[in-house]
């Protein structure tokens, strides 16, 4: 795909090596960057020698009490150290399969929490050969019956929601929105047709995002954006940003 | 695998006794392997220094000590990933202990947290405690030179988010920045330290 937008994703996604290697990313970041690490052998070397780096500022030394040493070794007793990663003993079909899903994956977020579900269930169902590829947002982007609803801000910043009711699923576009002030973070919501919020993701700390919003979309009436407590809220505790009517 | 540069392979870091025993690295592949006493010694050997980084992040002694536990645990069970040719022994487990420690502050008590020590972290900025505690060895005072190197706002960003355990977005709050420059003079400034100090070329 040549999305212009892809390459500053790309930079945007490297500029976090260092912050990775610090772990000052959210839990958000981290996954998509992992997502990003997972594909780029560049950043992984980089955030190697920058986490070296990182580990040689911290020159205090503070002996833990005696009891800890007793605790750590009575600990181990119970656990079984990991077999070591043998990349020999994963069917080569197998990664050669997974392969284009990896790389055909775009550096949102929503498809980097899609992974992390993903491995997840591959811990319970390892390399499972009928698990769907997740639905990515160019997915719902491209799908035949997409229908968007744009917003424009006095600021000059605009969102577009896309739906796909065959897909059941809906994407949300910003273009130049001003960040989330510093303690808070943008959460979406869908709607039902009861009028319920559901929660439906964090946006990224990126004024120029595409992100896939969690949760069935078929029959939403609206897509809100609220102003939340970092980490999110179960229910919006504000008034809406922005609302995208999808009933017209 | 296809690494790019890799790291000179077991490079011992600052604070590593270098007594008779044998070095992290080995003793964490030994430990791989079910090697209880190498375990241990890789305990004896390296606690103090983890143990310094959880403390200086969590802040609560009682926690700090969970958390070494933690990782301790943690470093044991995850032995065999360590790849010695991605870097060396004890910033494996430091990363480990890192990123345990900074789960802890940002879980439960993560809000509470952050209005009582704004304060203090705010007056600490300026005064350099990782060249204060170093020590007149020779590998602390690479590591206070190297760190007088970084502008005042990498040095800033780094430590605030290595040992305030912030991410960089709240470290861009914290410092005034715009957001998204955090993220870079962290960036930066890391790749000045190790350039500086010479790790993980």
């Amino acid at each position: 795909m040549t999305d212009p937008e892809n390459y500053g994703e790309w930079t945007e996604v490297h500029a976090l090596s260092g912050a990775y290697a610090v772990d000052a990313l959210d839990d958000l970041e981290r996954a998509r960057f992992e997502d990003h690490l997972s594909r780029c052998a560049e950043c992984r070397a980089e955030v190697d020698s920058l986490r070296e780096a990182a580990a040689v500022l911290s020159v205090d030394d503070v002996e833990p009490p005696a009891a800890l040493r007793a605790s750590v070794l009575a600990g181990i007793e119970e656990i079984r150290p990991l077999p070591p990663l043998t990349h020999q003993t994963v069917p080569v079909t197998t990664l050669r399969r997974r392969r284009p899903v990896w790389r055909s994956l775009p550096l949102q977020v929503a498809a980097a929490l899609v992974l992390v579900a993903l491995a997840t269930t591959a811990v319970l169902r390892p390399w499972h050969d009928d698990a769907p590829a997740p639905l990515t947002a160019d997915q719902v982007l491209q799908a035949a019956d997409v229908q968007s609803v744009g917003q424009q801000l006095p600021d000059g910043s605009a969102a577009t929601v896309y739906v796909s009711r065959s897909k059941g699923a809906a994407v949300v576009r910003t273009h130049d929105m001003a960040l989330a002030p510093a303690g808070k973070t943008y959460e979406l919501w869908l709607q039902t047709p009861e009028g319920d919020m559901e929660p439906a993701g964090l946006m990224p700390d990126d004024p120029d995002a595409t992100v896939l919003l969690h949760g069935d979309a078929s029959d939403s009436t609206a897509v809100g954006i609220t102003v939340e407590p970092d980490g999110g809220s179960d229910q919006p505790t504000t008034e809406p940003v922005l609302l995208f009517d999808l009933t017209t | 695998m296809d690494r790019g540069v890799p790291a000179e392979a077991g490079a011992p870091l600052a604070g590593v006794p270098a007594g008779g025993d044998p070095d992290p690295a080995t003793l964490l592949q030994q430990s791989a392997r079910g090697d209880r006493a190498a375990f241990a010694a890789l305990y004896d050997g390296t606690a103090s220094r983890v143990h310094g980084l959880v403390l200086r992040v969590v802040r609560d002694p009682a926690q700090a000590e969970e958390v070494t536990q933690e990782a301790f645990l943690e470093i044991w069970r995850t032995a065999s990933r360590f790849d010695p040719a991605r870097g060396g022994a004890l910033s494996w487990m430091m990363t480990i202990a890192h990123r345990k420690a900074v789960d802890r502050v940002r879980s439960a008590e993560a809000s509470s947290r952050r209005d009582t020590t704004y304060q203090q972290q705010n007056q600490t900025i300026d005064h350099d405690a990782t060249a204060d505690a170093a020590q007149a060895s020779l590998e602390a005072r690479r590591v206070r030179a190297a760190v007088a190197q970084l502008t005042d706002v990498q040095r800033e960003a780094i430590q605030l988010a290595y040992f305030g355990g912030y991410t960089h977005t709240e470290v861009a709050a914290l410092l005034d920045l715009p957001v998204g420059t955090a993220k870079t003079r962290i960036r930066d400034g890391l790749i000045r330290l190790r350039d500086t100090i010479g790790v993980g070329r």
